[in-house]
């Protein structure tokens, strides 16, 4: 079985989704719909992510991927296994020597470069569809700008919570344009996205594809007297000391212990390599 | 009802047409309303009285005929020729529509004050605090209690629905309001005070107002005048008083007399 096509789709379909991508760079932040393909993995794992990537990559390539900032979780490893199979390119965890990067919630706490393309899973590419559940009348909203309807979903989260308590997803307009969901990332990543790199963003089962070109204006919405909060847990990485980068919260023991640390693996790996240590490190 | 001669019309419907084919929804409708009028559609079922409302409000598109709005920024415009951006603007600022069923009208999993608020924030309302003072305003106005501005209309009595379902269209000072039976499906007592309520807020706020109802209490209380469809053509027109106390088409004789006295 090691007769595939590059990268697994054959050419055809990958110029149909080239297009598709050059639509969407041409629209910042427009979903452009796609034929999506059967992949060989299920709904919910990536196969809009799979697909963009497959597009995109060359055989001079170097890949990685994450899911939830990290490298070795079971996602993250099958695709990028997949693609070493399919398409023998070079893989990497280290985010710097990434040319194309798939993510699955997260973006890289290092900065992305004007020769690198992220690549993100997406499982609802509509960010209204919670408040509207007809896609005629989405499109509709889109095409003639009528967003307030966002601004509903804001005002019920400070009704019932004190605070805009959306923490990821959060709905951002891309270049005083179109309203888009920025994937489940956390809220925490929202002010990356108007970044070097190209941005690529794949839902396979809603079939959409949708792009933020590079130095794009993206802003996340919010009230005046409410202003937009990119929060994250409030402590430092207690493996390497890191107290500007995005925090996942890992229960230890049975009698409550937790530590902090953080979530792009590759990031704290070259702080700890860098000779920074945490609290955990200097206890032990 | 003040109409002087130089007095622009709110609204001039000519020659309103929609048919389903070969059946016809409603035909040869003209009429103009007055800003501060209030007119009321009636006829029984099928009469085409929820189809001329329709086509009015930019709901449905009539086969033929012009409905010229009184715009604030350009002056009398047709609706029907307009481009739909524009058509849905005016439709979130200047009109408002109140349907017969609350839950057509209102988002069912958006608390009041959200519900409220919405055509604040579609008009590009961004201050949270300003967009909240205003709705716990208008829960006042259509007296629903302050304390309940956080609740979803799905905890709310058919009435309190109906009351809420006004205030939402009327926060943004509409001056032409739509409403389809408006009081259709409520008892007769919530209908008394929905009734109150809104003459209050007619005269309050100088509304126009378009009601189209089965039920002649309501156009009596409400309407100055009156207009009455039958097989989709109107049939009668007049002054509500006039016409209800002497009807001349065979028809709205049958109507009036179909009351039921108590």
């Amino acid at each position: 079985m090691s007769d595939y096509n590059f990268a697994y789709l054959d050419e055809q379909t990958k110029r149909m989704i080239r297009r598709a991508i050059l639509k969407g760079l041409a629209v910042p932040g427009y979903q452009v719909p796609f034929a999506s393909r059967e992949m060989p993995m299920p709904y919910g794992w990536g196969t809009g992510g799979v697909q963009v990537s497959a597009a995109v990559l060359t055989p001079q390539d170097r890949f990685k991927v994450i899911d939830q900032g990290a490298d070795d979780t079971t996602n993250a490893v099958s695709i990028r296994k997949f693609f070493e199979r399919t398409a023998g390119v070079d893989t990497t965890e280290d985010t710097r020597c990434a040319s194309v990067i798939q993510t699955r919630h997260r973006i890289p706490e290092a900065p992305l470069s004007a020769d690198q393309i992220l690549v993100y899973q997406v499982p609802i590419p509509e960010p209204l569809r919670f408040l509207e559940p007809r896609e005629t009348e989405t499109r509709k909203m889109h095409s003639l700008q009528e967003y307030g309807l966002m601004h509903v979903k804001l005002y019920e989260d400070i009704s019932r919570h004190g605070a805009i308590a959306t923490s990821y997803a959060y709905p951002v307009q891309v270049a005083d344009r179109y309203v888009m969901d920025p994937s489940p990332i956390p809220k925490f990543d929202n002010p990356k996205l108007d970044m070097a790199a190209i941005q690529l963003f794949g839902a396979g089962r809603e079939q959409r594809i949708y792009a933020v070109p590079p130095h794009t204006k993206v802003v996340s919405l919010d009230f005046d007297d409410y202003p937009f909060d990119p929060s994250k847990a409030d402590h430092a990485c207690a493996l390497c000391g890191a107290d500007d980068s995005y925090l996942d919260e890992v229960i230890v023991d049975d009698a409550g212990g937790r530590m902090f640390m953080c979530s792009d693996t590759d990031y704290c790996r070259t702080r700890r390599d860098a000779g920074h240590v945490g609290t955990a490190e200097e206890a032990a | 009802m003040m109409t002087s001669a130089e007095a622009t019309p709110l609204l001039q419907v000519r020659g309103i047409e929609k048919r389903y084919g070969a059946r016809i929804g409603c035909t040869g409708v003209d009429f103009d309303l007055y800003p501060g009028e209030v007119m009321g559609i009636v006829g029984e079922s099928g009469s085409g009285k929820s189809t001329l409302l329709n086509c009015l409000a930019g709901h449905l598109a009539p086969d033929a005929g012009q409905v010229v709005f009184d715009t604030r920024a350009d002056g009398p415009v047709d609706t029907v020729a307009m481009s739909e951006p524009e058509r849905r603007m005016l439709g979130r600022t200047d009109w408002a529509f109140v349907h017969q069923h609350a839950r057509d009208g209102l988002r069912m999993s958006v608390s009041a004050g959200g519900n409220i608020g919405e055509r604040l924030m579609a008009v590009g309302a961004r201050h949270y605090g300003d967009i909240r003072e205003q709705a716990v305003d208008w829960l006042g106005r259509v007296e629903i209690s302050e304390t309940r501005v956080d609740d979803r209309p799905s905890a709310f009595s058919g009435g309190m629905q109906q009351r809420l379902q006004i205030a939402r269209n009327l926060v943004t000072g509409p001056r032409l309001v739509f409403m389809d039976e408006p009081t259709g499906g409520l008892d007769v007592s919530v209908q008394a005070r929905l009734l109150d309520l809104l003459r209050g807020l007619v005269r309050e706020m100088g509304l126009s107002a378009l009601i189209v109802t089965h039920d002649l209490a309501v156009v009596r209380l409400l309407a100055d005048r009156l207009m009455v469809m039958k097989d989709g053509h109107v049939v009668e027109t007049g002054l509500t008083d006039q016409v209800l106390d002497d009807p001349q088409h065979g028809y709205t004789q049958l109507l009036v007399s179909s009351v039921l006295q108590v």
